[in-house]
C-alpha cells in the first residue's frame, strides 16, 4: 500500500488545478454518495427511535383503548397513585444509590489493577470484567438462586457466623437492597475498566513531582488523579446513570416489583402496567417520565463530549 | 491520533527500590492483591455457582446439602437441556438473530460511519451528535410505542411481525447501530488524511476507498464494534420479553426465563445450566477476543 500512495502524492499537485471542473462534478457526486450511504441510518433512527419516542407522547394523551383523547388524564391518574409515587422513590434510591457504589467500587479496584505489576494485571482485569459479560439476564438468575427462600446459598454460609436466615428478596427493604447489589455487581466493572484506561493516560511524572514534593496517596489521588480523571468520571457516571435508571432485567427478574410493589422502578411498573395489564397508554406515561433524568443526563454528556472533540 | 484499541501490555512499572520507598511499595502490593482477590471472589461468585449447580442433580440440590460442594456431579441436565428441541429451539433463535442483526448493523454503520467521518456534508455534524443521542435514548422508553407500531402495522397491512422471532431483527439495530456507527465514526476519524486523497486521486470511487482502504485499516475498530453488536442482540432481554410470546419463537434469555420457571416448581439445575449455556458464546467471544472487547467498551467514551 505504501508504494501506491507515494506515486499518488507525486500526481496530485498538477491533476487538482488542472482539471476544476471535474472535481466539482466529483463534489457533487460525493454529497449524494455520502447522502446515500448515511440513508439506511438516517431511516433507521426516524423510523424506529424518534417517531416510536413522540408516538408515545401521543399514546400518553389517550385512554385505556386508545380510542379517546383524554389529554394529561392519565398524568392526573399517576398523580394520584400511591405506587406512582413509590416507584419514583425507588427509581431514584436505586439509580443513585447503585451509581455512587458502582463508581465507588470501580474507582478502588481500578487503582489496585493498576498497582500491580503490568504483567499480572491482564489476568485481574479479565476475571474482573467477567459480570458485565455474562449477560444481565443470565446472571440476575444466579442471583436469584443465591437468594432463593429456602436453599440460599448465602444464608448457609452466614448461619456459620449467626447471621439468621435474611429473606434477601421477601422483605422490602432486603428486595432493595438485593437489587441494587445486583446492579453493583453488573456495573462496577465497567467503571473499572474505564477508570483503569484513563489511570493510564495519566503522566507519570506528575505522581513523581507530588511524591517530590511530598504529597501522600491522599493528596496524590486528591490533587493529581482526580483532577487528570475528571472528565472520564463525569462522562462515565452519568451515561451510568442513564442505564441504571432505565434498568429492566434485574429488577425484572429478581424480585418482578414485588414485595407488594416495593421495588418497582419505572420501566419494570411500565412494563407490568402497560402489556401485563395491557394499559399501554397509562404504561407509555410511566415511562415518559424518565426523560427529564435521561435528558438532563444527556446534555451534560453531549456537552463533555463536544468539548473533548474541539480539544483534539 | 494513535490507533484507539486500549491495549496497555507495556505500562510502566514502578521497580523503584529506595529503602523504606520499597517497603512501603511492597505493602501497598500486598493489600492491592488482598483486595483484588476479594473482589475477584465477588465477581466470580454467581458464575461459579452457576456451574457447581449445573453439574447437580434435582435430588442433591432438594437433599440441601452444602450447596458450595459437588457430592455426585452429573451431566444430566446438560444432556437433559442439549436434547430437549424446545431449549436447542431457543438457541437457533437466539443465533440467528444475533447474527442477522450483526451483519444489518454492521451493513448500516460502517458506510454512514464513513460518510459522516469523510464526507462533509449539509448536516453530517449534526447528525453525527443525533447518532450518539439515539445511543442514549433507552429501550425501556421505547418498548411501548414499538409494540403499539407494530401491533398497527400488522392491522393495516396483514403482515403479523409481533410474536415471529424476525420482528428483533427490526428492533435489534436500534440499540446497536447507533453505538456501533458512533464508535466506527471515531476509527475512521483517526485514519490520515492523505490515505484516503491518495486513493481518491489515483481514481478510486468512494465505495472502493470504503472497502479497500478503511475497513482494512479500520479492522480492530470494526471486530471492536462486531463483537458489541454480538453481545447486544444476544443479551437482549426486554424486547423479545414484550415481542414475541410462543414458545416456538423466543430468543435464549426468555426461553430460559419463562419456560423454566413454571409456577412453584423451580428445576433450579436446568436453569442454571440453561443461564450458562446461554453465557457462553459472550463469555468465549470475551475469552479470546478481550483486547477488542475492552477496546470497544472504552471507544464509546473516550473518544469523542
Amino acid at each position: 500500500m505504501a508504494d501506491v500512495a507515494i506515486r499518488q502524492n507525486s500526481a496530485a499537485a498538477p491533476r487538482n488545478v488542472r482539471k476544476r471542473a471535474s472535481l466539482r462534478t466529483a463534489l457533487k457526486r460525493k454529497s449524494t454518495a455520502a447522502f446515500l450511504m448515511t440513508l439506511p441510518l438516517i431511516i433507521l433512527i426516524a423510523l424506529l427511535v424518534l417517531y416510536p419516542a413522540f408516538y408515545s407522547l401521543h399514546l400518553a394523551t389517550l385512554n385505556k383503548s386508545m380510542q379517546r383523547f383524554v389529554g394529561f388524564g392519565n398524568f392526573e391518574f399517576l398523580f394520584k397513585r400511591d405506587t406512582f409515587w413509590l416507584v419514583v422513590k425507588q427509581s431514584c434510591i436505586f439509580a443513585i444509590s447503585a451509581v455512587i457504589f458502582k463508581a465507588l467500587i470501580g474507582f478502588i479496584v481500578a487503582h489496585f489493577v493498576h498497582n500491580v505489576p503490568a504483567k499480572g494485571q491482564r489476568k485481574w482485569r479479565g476475571m474482573l470484567l467477567v459480570p458485565w459479560v455474562i449477560p444481565p439476564a443470565m446472571s440476575t438468575l444466579a442471583w436469584l438462586w443465591l437468594f432463593d427462600p429456602s436453599y440460599s446459598a448465602f444464608n448457609y454460609t452466614l448461619s456459620f457466623f449467626g447471621i439468621g436466615p435474611i429473606p434477601w428478596t421477601g422483605d422490602a427493604s432486603w428486595a432493595r437492597f438485593s437489587v441494587i447489589l445486583v446492579n453493583i455487581w453488573y456495573g462496577a466493572p465497567f467503571f473499572m475498566i474505564m477508570y483503569l484506561a484513563s489511570l493510564k493516560s495519566v503522566p507519570e511524572q506528575l505522581y513523581e513531582a507530588a511524591a517530590i514534593d511530598g504529597a501522600n496517596w491522599w493528596q496524590r489521588i486528591w490533587y493529581v488523579t482526580l483532577p487528570m480523571m475528571r472528565n472520564i468520571i463525569a462522562i462515565t457516571t452519568l451515561f451510568s446513570l442513564i442505564v441504571t435508571f432505565a434498568n429492566f432485567d434485574i429488577v425484572r427478574i429478581l424480585t418482578a416489583g414485588g414485595p407488594l410493589d416495593h421495588t418497582h422502578i419505572f420501566a419494570t411498573w411500565a412494563f407490568r402496567v402497560g402489556i401485563e395489564g395491557s394499559d399501554i397508554p397509562l404504561g407509555a406515561s410511566v415511562s415518559l417520565f424518565m426523560v427529564p433524568i435521561l435528558a438532563v443526563a444527556a446534555i451534560f454528556i453531549l456537552r463533555d463530549v463536544n468539548k473533548r472533540g474541539n480539544e483534539a | 491520533m494513535t490507533s484507539t484499541v486500549v491495549i496497555d501490555k507495556a505500562a510502566p512499572t514502578r521497580a523503584i527500590k529506595y529503602g523504606s520507598m520499597s517497603r512501603d511499595r511492597t505493602w501497598a502490593l500486598r493489600w492491592s492483591y488482598f483486595f483484588l482477590t476479594l473482589f475477584a471472589i465477588f465477581s466470580l461468585v454467581p458464575p461459579l455457582y452457576m456451574v457447581i449447580t449445573s453439574l447437580k442433580s434435582s435430588a442433591e440440590i432438594s437433599a440441601a446439602t452444602n450447596p458450595w460442594w459437588i457430592h455426585h456431579p452429573t451431566l444430566e441436565n446438560y444432556i437433559g437441556l442439549l436434547t430437549s428441541n424446545q431449549f436447542l429451539t431457543f438457541f437457533r433463535n437466539s443465533a440467528f438473530v444475533s447474527i442477522f442483526v450483526v451483519t444489518i448493523t454492521m451493513l448500516i454503520s460502517v458506510p454512514a460511519a464513513f460518510a459522516l467521518a469523510r464526507m462533509r456534508f449539509w448536516g453530517s455534524a449534526t447528525l453525527a451528535t443525533g447518532v450518539f443521542l439515539t445511543y442514549l435514548i433507552p429501550d425501556t422508553l421505547l418498548f411501548l410505542p414499538l409494540f403499539k407500531m407494530f401491533a398497527l402495522f400488522g392491522d393495516f397491512t396483514g403482515i403479523q411481525l409481533i410474536n415471529r422471532w424476525y420482528v428483533l431483527l427490526f428492533i435489534y439495530p436500534t440499540l446497536t447501530v447507533p453505538f456501533c456507527t458512533w464508535i466506527m465514526i471515531g476509527y475512521f476519524a483517526s485514519i490520515p488524511k492523505e490515505l484516503d486523497e491518495a486513493a481518491i486521486i489515483d481514481g478510486a470511487s468512494w465505495f472502493q476507498t470504503l472497502t479497500r482502504i478503511f475497513i482494512p485499516v479500520a479492522m480492530p475498530g470494526i471486530i471492536a464494534a462486531t463483537i458489541f453488536a454480538f453481545t447486544v442482540s444476544w443479551a437482549q432481554f426486554l424486547y423479545p420479553l414484550v415481542f414475541t410470546t410462543s414458545t416456538d419463537q423466543l430468543v435464549l434469555p426468555v426461553g430460559i426465563v419463562t419456560t423454566l420457571i413454571k409456577g412453584d416448581v423451580f428445576n433450579w439445575g436446568q436453569i442454571m445450566t440453561g443461564a450458562l449455556l446461554g453465557a457462553a458464546p459472550p463469555l468465549i467471544i470475551y475469552a479470546f477476543l478481550m483486547d477488542y472487547y475492552i477496546a470497544g467498551l472504552t471507544a464509546g467514551a473516550t473518544k469523542g
